[in-house]
Formats: structure tokens, sequence, C-alpha cells
């Protein structure tokens, strides 16, 4: 006789939760994925076109879109998990609403929220109207064209990094990594769509980390002319011709300055995402210092919990671009199956 | 004619900064005032903001630099540009006590010409 057919509840419907169910459907367990929203697909059905190659979002939206479309796979959407706590041999899953789900294993795939730029208020953003995220700008991508607020387009771009990153006065020490390439990203685009706008990059430091990282950000400077001025910008305003005007330290030159922009691209980092965080409390599984997910072990146990059963994808446990975390994705399936063979 | 006046021959004294001999005295005494001063990665934020930065030629994240480097004769000058207004204070991403740095570094020039150092 066929024995039941063991459960997995992943929670959390963006790149990692769709990769780890579709992978585990696969493979022939049931699974339930519980997805926050209305649809899953998390940030990435915001992106227009991704780094490095400037592929369009739609292709790999696609490719996930169709990992989850398995007989084995029920998606559950509009609904968080609340809490997880052990029941005899099974993990019991609280869900939002007042359910519950009996697994055999969990994947926590909660992800990440994007940094509230409002938080960052001497960048103006929520105050002044051309201030935007680079989420924004995405959605300016998605409609095809690039407009400050009274609808005319920029004449100069500025892009700020590391905002709500590497900064303690957020109570945020984590470089969220993939800032850096996405404003390189933006930039090239931007010049693409605007040939006759100037572009220029405000960083701290450029983390090339990935492959073709560095080809673009050589290209971006060689091909399409983008600016990069090192230097942290310390506050924006407007003049009395509503034109952005913000104060950085050109820090290779030695000096201050000062420039009018007409939009302000704020590169948001990534926070471990809220409704992750507070099923992470209920559930006692802790947090590190920059409050993502704990792993039991930084190189070989990095998608373990502290709790048996319980495992970890993607974004949860730091921020991660997309190959990394469909690869961490992945690594949390074998770990499951692992456990569940054993068990 | 010698050479020396045909082409005007003169010594300069090196722009290297010699870290092997430089005096580091400076920098010991402002890291044991002010231990966040390691935290600078000199992101140039306290000089964006600096309002006596805007005038003269004060430059925090620089004045950082030169006292790791044991650089101190620049830095005479450099102290007493400070307004001490605290801005930077407000900005720094890595919370170092900016104000105090520099009351430190004129601390420690002062402490220096007295062989207190």
């Amino acid at each position: 006789m066929k024995e039941a057919l063991k459960h997995i509840v992943v929670a959390g419907g963006g790149v990692a939760g769709m990769e780890a169910a579709g992978a585990l459907a696969e493979m022939g367990f049931r699974v339930t994925l519980v997805e926050k929203n209305n649809d899953p697909g998390g940030h990435l059905g915001r992106w227009h076109a991704l780094f490095p190659d400037r592929r369009p979002a739609d292709e790999v939206r696609h490719y996930l879109r169709k990992r989850i479309e398995h007989r084995n796979i029920n998606v559950i959407t509009g609904t968080t998990v609340e809490k997880i706590r052990h029941h005899g041999h099974e993990v019991a899953v609280d869900l939002s609403g007042g359910t519950e789900e009996r697994a055999d294993a969990v994947i926590m795939a909660t992800g990440f929220d994007l940094f509230d730029a409002r938080r960052k208020e001497e960048y103006g953003y929520g105050i002044y109207d051309n201030v935007i995220t680079s989420a924004e700008l995405e959605d300016l991508f998605n409609n095809g064209r690039i407009v400050k607020a009274d609808g005319k387009e920029p004449a100069r771009v500025g892009f700020i990094h590391c905002v709500g990153s590497r900064d303690e006065k957020v109570n945020n020490n984590h470089c969220s990594k993939v800032c850096c390439v996405t404003a390189v990203k933006q930039a090239i685009e931007v010049r693409k769509m605007i040939p006759s706008c100037e572009v220029f990059c405000f960083y701290m430091d450029m983390r090339m980390y990935g492959p073709y990282y560095e080809e673009l950000y050589r290209e971006s400077q060689e091909v399409h002319n983008v600016n990069f001025i090192r230097g942290k910008v310390s506050e924006a305003s407007v003049n009395i011709n509503n034109r952005l005007v913000i104060k950085v330290e050109d820090t290779l030159a030695g000096r201050p300055l000062k420039m009018e922009l007409d939009l302000m691209v704020l590169m948001v980092g990534m926070e471990m995402s809220a409704p992750g965080a507070k099923c992470a409390a209920a559930s006692g599984l802790p947090a590190g210092i920059n409050r993502f997910l704990e792993t039991a072990d930084h190189h070989f146990g990095n998608n373990l919990s502290s709790m048996k059963g319980v495992f970890y994808a993607g974004t949860c446990t730091a921020p991660m671009n997309i190959t990394d975390t469909i690869s961490h994705a992945r690594a949390a399936v074998e770990e499951t199956v692992r456990y569940l063979n054993r068990r | 004619m010698d050479q020396a006046n045909k082409f005007g021959f003169t010594i300069n004294r090196s722009r290297l900064i010699d870290y092997d001999r430089s005096d580091r005295k400076v920098r010991d005494y402002v890291t044991l005032m002010e231990p966040s001063f390691r935290l600078c990665f000199a992101c140039g934020g306290c000089a964006a903001t600096c309002t006596a930065g805007y005038h003269k030629s004060f430059n925090l994240r620089r004045m950082n630099t030169l006292i790791r480097r044991g650089e101190i004769e620049p830095l005479r000058e450099e102290v007493t540009r400070c307004m001490l207004c605290g801005k930077c204070l407000l900005v720094c991403p890595r919370g170092v006590n900016t104000r105090n740095v520099v009351a430190a570094a004129a601390a420690a020039i002062r402490k220096l010409d007295r062989n207190e150092l």
C-alpha cells in the first residue's frame, strides 16, 4: 500500500517559497504554500528587468508560476503563518484567520520588507515630490516612461545608495547586497530611455559581488556614461524652482558638493519582513542582531532552524539576490527531505 | 655656472606617508578618549553636512584619516576650525561621536606639544 504523501507547509510565496514548493511537489510531497498577498510572486512581481543582464523579470515570474502549477501543491493566499509549534511527531502551523495545518515539516520563506524610506527623513521621501524609491522607479519602467511629478522628463537623476542599509541611525548595520548593482542597472535603463538625461550614483562603496556585476558597472561607465560620486548624501531640500538640492561630500575630491536633481531615487535596502518576524517571535525562533532569522550554522547549517522540522529558505535569513535565493530554497528542500527520510 | 643654478635644484620633502616612521600617539590618544573613532568608514556624511566645511577647508572625514595615518602637522590648523555644532553627529551612519573626536584630537595636540603624550 502506498504511504500517504508527506506534507510540508511553505510559509511565504515569493521566489524562495515558490521554488521550494515546486521542488518538493516534483519529488512527490504534498505542499501547502501560504502567501500573505492575493497572488504568489513576492517582490519580483513589481520588477521590470533584472540585473545583471537586464532580462525581463517576466521570464523568471513565468518560470516560478509554472513551478507551482502542480497537483501536489495547494496555494492559500491572503493568509499568513502566525505560529509554528510541535505537535507530537508533526508540526502544527497556525494560520491567520484561526485555521490550523498539520505538517511533517515547515519551510519558512517569509522573505524581506523593503526599508521604509520615510525613516530617513533627511532625504525627504514623502515630503518632496520627486523623491522616489528604487521599487517605484521599476513601476515607472513598467509604465514605459520616466517622469517627474509634473509629468515632464527629468534632465538629471541621482541614485542614492545605502538608504536604510549600513546605517546605525536606522538600526540597520547590515549591507543589503543587491542595491549597488540594482542602482547600476537602473542608471543604465534611465540613460537608455532618456539619452539626454544625466545620471549620477552617490555611493559609499560599490559592492559588485556577483558574476557579471563588475562588468555591468564597467559597461555603465564605458557605454552609458553614468557618473559615480563617492560620498554619503547627508540631506536633500528643494530650491525656489522646486528642484531638489542635495548635499554630499565628494570624498575623492575632498570637498563638499551640492547638486540639483530633477529626480532622486533612494536605493532602499532589505529588512526582515514584519510578518516573518512576528511568526518567528511567536514560535520561539531566534533572530540575529540584524533581525533576520538566525540559522544553526553560517557555513553548513544555513537552512537549519533551532526547531526540529523547521527549515529556512531565502531572504528571511539574509539579503540575497534571486539566483542565491533559488539556490538557498533548493538547499532547504534537500535538508527537509533528508530530515523526513531519517525520521 | 653650476648645475644647481641652471635647473633651480632644490631638495623637496617627500610627500610620502611613511607609515613606519609616523607618529601614532595622537591616534592612540583619540582612540582611547573616543573608541567609536575606529568605526569611521570614510563616507563623508559629516563633511557633507558640516557648516564650517562649506567656508573653510575643515573636513572631519579627512581629519580622521590623517589621525589614523599619524600625519600630525596638518591637524594643528584643522582642529581649530570646527565649531563643535554637532550636526555631523546626526548624520554619521556608524554612530561615531564625531564632536568628541575633534575635542580629543585638539587635546592630543596640546598634550603632544607639552610632551605629555
